[in-house]
């Protein structure tokens, strides 16, 4: 397998991770860095250190808010926030199992539910997610039951249609994603 | 008549109907026409680019060729819309290897992007093109007394793409003034919601929330206005579980922009989606039924 920090280098969004000279400016500006296994400064050092599985199985980019004031702040371009998402896109790719957070579940039924009707139906999503996270959702059952008073002032001021809106033929997108990854498969 | 490519986003058909609604009625009042894309799809989001960020780039794409059909440039009053349409865009022409590519699986669709639309966000549109010299002339109501926190949201600044500065914003404040409202002092004006991880990480979103609440309240604003339509969700649906996590007494109203322009052109709250607005806004338009009548 390839050097990990190459690898990281060679996902789009990952391209400056070796330009980061560690003055923690990402980790200062991140208003969920405290939340995070490891902060992005950190979590930087620990990809050039060529720790793959302590970074892809961390939940540290899955608490990325995708803000991007890590990005416009940070003085060597390294656009951490891109980077977050290189290496959730890695994790998955290569499989890795995160725990201490869900937001991996809930990213899968929001991509599922487009890959479905072709635009995202947030009523269906969101049920889906809910549903794919059972246990997380029995082990706070307090919190659990009052998500469903947002759901309901949601949908009784008409913002939550029930049924999804169809794009014809879903676009086309099946198809041109399967092309897609034929094509990737090739190269 | 100005006409532009439309780009509403899955948002504009639900939870951010009343943008949706919004948006369009006030286009007609300022004479531009937005065009809606015929069947695009979902932008990706940040979600399709965390879980393959190249096949993002292919569904951001399909977008781009169907836009780059109309010669027109492509409008979205959706913030998360604006930055995922814009990064492939930018990184589709950077790199011509991959456009290729993504070019070879879109012609299964009989489609092709170029690279030649530039993709821009309608508080843009109504800043550069319409400007607020011009939305004031045409206003019937001007929104005297109204003190409204200008929320821009973090994607709709950042990363820069040149239109507004990327902390310290003023392009929505320009655009409240012009209105006759009062854009408050407003600190945390471009700070983050929490964005989508209010469906994931619940308590961590609610405490960013209610750090924006609080500022808006501090600077006595009577309400908010944003341009993003997950923020004003997450401000105005979650607000009441805001106020029970954190025993505070938050009724701020939480306006899309293009509401407030709305209600300054004199149209009705129906066709703004005002219905559609959780923490009601009846208090706010009251106050300013009085302030237009003299009361």
């Amino acid at each position: 397998m390839r050097n990990f920090v190459d690898e990281v280098a060679a996902t789009p969004g990952g391209e400056h991770v070796l330009s980061c000279i560690q003055c923690g400016t990402c980790t200062g500006s991140c208003p969920v860095a405290d939340s995070m296994e490891y902060p992005p400064r950190k979590i930087i050092a620990m990809v050039r250190a060529g720790m793959r599985d302590e970074v892809l199985s961390s939940n540290s980019m899955w608490f990325c808010l995708s803000c991007y004031l890590c990005t416009v702040r940070c003085p060597r371009g390294v656009k951490p926030t891109e980077l977050a998402h290189a290496l959730e896109s890695l994790a998955v790719r290569q499989g890795y199992r995160v725990s201490g957070t869900v937001t991996p579940a809930l990213y899968h039924s929001f991509v599922n539910s487009i890959k479905r009707n072709g635009r995202v139906h947030e009523f269906g999503m969101m049920v889906r997610f809910y549903l794919s996270v059972i246990p997380y959702l029995i082990s706070r059952p307090l919190s659990t039951i009052k998500m469903l008073p947002v759901g309901w002032s949601l949908w009784r001021h008409r913002r939550l249609p029930l049924m999804p809106h169809k794009v014809k033929e879903k676009g086309k997108l099946p198809e041109i994603l399967q092309k897609f990854s034929e094509i990737r498969g090739s190269c | 008549m100005k006409d532009y490519a439309f780009y509403p986003g899955c948002s504009a058909e639900s939870t951010g109907r009343g943008y949706g609604l919004s948006v369009q009625a006030v286009a007609g009042s300022l004479e531009i026409q937005l065009i809606e894309l015929e069947d695009w799809n979902c932008c990706g989001s940040t979600p399709y680019g965390s879980l393959n960020e190249l096949e993002a780039m292919v569904v951001a794409a399909r977008n781009l060729a169907l836009a780059e059909k109309t010669g027109l440039d492509l409008v979205t009053p959706c913030s998360s819309c604006y930055v995922t349409l814009k990064k492939a865009n930018l990184h589709l022409q950077d790199h011509p290897r991959l456009m290729a590519m993504v070019n070879e699986a879109l012609a299964v669709a009989g489609l092709e992007y170029h690279g030649k639309v530039s993709v821009r966000h309608i508080v843009e549109v109504l800043t550069d093109d319409i400007t607020p010299g011009l939305i004031t002339e045409k206003i019937k109501r001007r929104l005297e007394g109204l003190k409204v926190a200008p929320y821009y949201g973090c994607q709709l600044v950042r990363p820069q793409y040149g239109f507004d500065d990327a902390e310290l914003p003023g392009s929505l404040d320009s655009l409240i003034e012009c209105l006759g409202a009062e854009a408050v002092p407003y600190p945390v004006k471009a700070r983050c919601c929490g964005g989508s991880l209010i469906l994931s990480e619940e308590d961590l979103a609610l405490g960013l929330i209610n750090k924006l609440l609080k500022s808006a309240a501090d600077n006595g604003a009577h309400c908010l206005a944003t341009p993003c339509p997950l923020c004003q969700t997450n401000l105005d649906a979650y607000q009441g579980k805001v106020n029970s996590k954190f025993k505070t007494g938050y009724n701020l109203p939480v306006f899309f922009i293009t509401q407030l322009i709305g209600l300054a052109l004199g149209l009705d709250d129906k066709s703004l989606g005002l219905d559609t607005n959780i923490v009601s806004p009846r208090d706010v338009l009251t106050q300013l039924a009085g302030v237009k009548s003299g009361t």
